[in-house]
């Protein structure tokens, strides 16, 4: 019986643990809801990244972003993982997605399939191929049109929060 | 001095090099290839006496924004092929990087979805980086010259909606085809959209 009962326990802990892992994704349906993301004023770095849940360098360069997110978390370092998934279950796809991956950091959707009126206002410079990222703050912006190697992606956090 | 000249040389250079590149910009004129398609045959834009352009598509199996516009770009084909605008179909992938590229994938993908018109192998992955292509799909429409010569007259997008092709509302390459049988300049001339990188 009480087997039974520190089993119980154990199974409500892993569950509450997990609901409290999973994060609820918030989804952008037009560019311009989310475009103020892009351009917040304050003493806050920010690392933007567009991915998708099938684009295969997107998901190896995603533990990095983690790792980021980990490791700065305390600090005005804000990491966003934009997906741009996209049909009926994008959100439940997404949703999935990190919770098998354990990522925690903040994860949107992106739902705006007229991406020509809105890829040169992320940047002029972006073909609109994924992944890319953005990190900006009030003193300077950069994109990247590329996946990331973890040792680049902590050089150039590095570099812009100096 | 001797030195600044070398200097400047080298920059003006590898400022050309940087330009190559790039890939080709609207106006320029695009050079022919020679790839295998999916029949085993050989394909060169040169084999097409009755063309008046071509819209080379650069797209691939795996990707969901190539598959999203698939059937667009078979219906485009269908409705201007027989008006000299075929389409060209390529795979820029390296298989290694994206498995369901390969050779045998497209040969499977160009049957089971009867693609009307060849769909080819950049296996040397040169003819994508010539272009200048960034991601799958991605459009260059070509206007045959009265030299032959193949000027780039657009680049970009299948049209303004990768998701869902009721909404449409710009069809930017059917457009394009349209004003160059109509001897007018595509407007707009370049558009972008989301896709899949090309694996290299």
């Amino acid at each position: 019986m009480r087997y039974f009962f520190f089993i119980t326990v154990t199974v409500a802990l892993i569950f509450v643990f997990n609901t409290a892992n999973s994060q609820d994704i918030k989804v952008y349906d037009g560019f311009e809801s989310f475009e103020p993301l892009l351009h917040k004023q304050s003493d806050t770095t920010y690392i933007i990244n567009f991915w998708a849940t099938w684009c295969a360098p997107c998901v190896k360069e995603l533990p990095y972003f983690q790792e980021a997110y980990e490791k700065y978390k305390d600090t005005n370092v804000k990491i966003m993982l934009v997906s741009l998934d996209f049909g009926s279950s994008a959100k439940e796809r997404v949703k999935q997605f990190i919770e098998a991956r354990n990522i925690t950091a903040d994860v949107m959707i992106l739902d705006d399939p007229k991406s020509n009126a809105w890829i040169n206002k992320v940047n002029d410079s972006w073909s609109g191929a994924l992944p890319a990222t953005v990190i900006y703050n009030k003193d300077s912006r950069s994109f990247y049109e590329q996946s990331f190697k973890k040792k680049e992606l902590f050089t150039e956090i590095k570099s812009k929060t100096q | 001095m001797r030195k600044i000249l070398v200097l400047t040389i080298g920059m003006i250079f590898g400022l050309g090099m940087l330009h190559a590149q790039d890939g080709y910009e609207v106006g320029d004129i695009a050079s022919d290839f020679e790839l295998k398609n999916v029949d085993g045959s050989m394909v060169s834009m040169s084999d097409y006496d009755e063309a008046e352009g071509f819209a080379v598509i650069f797209t691939c199996n795996h990707c969901p924004y190539a598959q999203a516009w698939e059937q667009r770009i078979i219906d485009i084909h269908k409705k201007y092929a027989s008006k000299g605008y075929p389409v060209i179909a390529i795979n820029p992938n390296d298989p290694e990087l994206a498995p369901g590229d390969s050779f045998d994938k497209m040969k499977e993908r160009a049957e089971e979805k009867n693609y009307p018109f060849p769909y080819l192998f950049d296996a040397e992955q040169t003819v994508y980086k010539k272009y200048g292509a960034k991601r799958t799909p991605h459009v260059f429409l070509l206007d045959k010259q009265g030299n032959g010569k193949l000027k780039v007259a657009y680049i970009g997008a299948v049209d303004d909606n990768y998701e869902d092709p009721d909404e449409v509302e710009k069809h930017y390459l059917a457009d394009a085809i349209e004003s160059l049988m109509a001897d007018k300049t595509p407007k707009p001339k370049f558009t972008k959209a989301i896709g899949c990188s090309i694996k290299d």
